[in-house]
């Protein structure tokens, strides 16, 4: 079961900004970010991805699950 | 990589569809102007009485309603609302407000720099500035919370306001107003207007493009995507008007600017704050609004309430510089901006985000 961090309903950018906190400190190699909406998930994707994160995304009715391992 | 070619595009049509607006009869480094515009249309409606900027601009319904149409055929239109919404209609009047000392928004900003206005250049830095002080409030977990699902009604609103004042430009009904002088009076054929505006609308909403996030996430994060469409924007704008004869360097009796420097400064600074706390720039705020995004359309309300004060009260910028009564509200606006800015903060943590996941 990976760490989930919800960042539903957030502004621009602060989705980015508690996934890469989150990400930074994740000792486990794997996380969860949840989003609400596709500019939050296209860009908190692009921000893991940048750090070296895999990430894979999966539809969770109108928001998004975004898995990611390292 | 095709994201960044996509927003390069974007930024250079934009650029482009400026500078033939302002061909075809738009104010001169004014083929886009989200503030002046908005205030323009608060004029249409008689909420202000400054005769010389009364005009409903089809661009700012156009990018409503391109921005609408995309999200609506990607998939992407969600009525959302009710994250903070009297903040950000205050963010919304303070937004206008120092574009207005200004006299542009950021993205006219940039067209006044590719037309030769060098005070854009003194504009820029208060801009960037601006924008640094916003993202010292990020970073101290700074948020104006969650935003819910709402009605579709809600999310609807938006783009039919802007349907509405399309309907009220073409009919001409004797309660709207029409200026006979001045900036208001120059437009390019709707055609153009609303046809730009549309298709600016489309490429925004896909791209993201956003004059704030350009500069912010530069800075907070050293990405440079959004940066890539803001100089696109710049770049195309300035051959554009270099090839169309419309390139006119200098400081002094640039079109719909003054030479005002602490003003034009700190009117940019203010508008920088205001957009990262608002979470985006004003063309972004109409672009969201199109998404259905009523926290978006409250910075929009906003933006308009604060051009009708504005202009009330003699607080606006004008060619001869910026009065008193302009100067005490890029004051007052710095002051609300830190109130609102240094009163969030703390309000977003990633254990509240990690104990908020846990719980649903």
């Amino acid at each position: 079961m990976s760490e989930l961090v919800d960042c539903r309903g957030l502004s621009c950018p602060e989705p980015v900004l508690l996934t890469r906190e989150a990400l930074q400190h994740e000792a486990s190699g794997k996380i969860t970010v949840i989003v609400s909406n596709a500019v939050a998930r296209d860009n908190v994707s692009r921000a893991a991805e940048s750090m070296g994160w895999q990430v894979r995304v999966e539809e969770d009715g109108e928001d998004f699950k975004l898995h990611m391992t390292k | 990589m095709r994201d960044r070619l996509f927003i390069i595009i974007a930024g250079a049509v934009t650029g482009l569809l400026a500078v033939i607006l302002v061909m075809q009869g738009n104010p001169a480094n004014m083929g886009f102007c989200i503030a002046c515009f908005i205030r323009d249309i608060a004029g249409g409606l008689g909420l202000h009485r400054a005769d010389v900027v009364q005009y409903l601009r089809p661009e700012i319904m156009g990018l409503v309603i391109g921005a609408f149409a995309t999200a609506m055929w990607v998939k992407e239109f969600k009525a959302t609302g009710g994250s903070s919404p009297v903040l950000r209609f205050i963010l919304g009047m303070l937004m206008m407000a120092g574009a207005l000392i200004f006299l542009g928004c950021p993205l006219r900003m940039v067209l006044r720099l590719a037309g030769g206005d060098w005070n854009a250049l003194i504009a820029l830095p208060g801009y960037v500035f601006g924008v640094w002080l916003g993202t010292l409030f990020l970073r101290r977990g700074y948020t104006l919370g969650r935003s819910q699902d709402q009605s579709t009604v809600n999310g609807y609103t938006g783009p039919f306001i802007a349907v509405i004042l399309l309907i009220l430009l073409l009919t001409t009904p004797a309660f709207i107003f029409f200026s006979e002088a001045g900036p208001g009076s120059m437009q390019a054929p709707l055609v153009l207007t609303l046809g730009a505006g549309l298709v600016v609308g489309i490429l925004a909403q896909r791209t993201r493009l956003c004059t704030m996030g350009a500069i912010r996430d530069l800075i907070l994060f050293k990405d440079y995507q959004l940066f890539l469409g803001f100089a696109a924007i710049t770049v195309v704008a300035f051959f554009g008007n270099v090839v169309t004869g419309q390139f006119l360097p200098g400081f002094a009796e640039q079109p719909v600017a003054h030479i005002d420097t602490l003003w034009n400064f700190s009117g940019m600074t203010v508008v920088g704050i205001a957009a990262v706390l608002a979470g985006g720039c004003p063309m972004r705020q109409l672009i969201l609004t199109g998404e259905g995004q009523g926290d978006a359309l409250m910075t929009v309300l906003g933006m308009g309430a604060g051009a009708a004060f504005m202009h009330n009260f003699g607080m606006a910028g004008s060619p001869a510089g910026v009065s008193p009564a302009g100067q005490w509200i890029v004051i007052i606006s710095l002051v609300l901006l830190f109130i609102i800015g240094a009163g969030n903060i703390k309000m977003r943590s990633l254990s509240q985000a990690k104990t908020k996941a846990k719980a649903s």
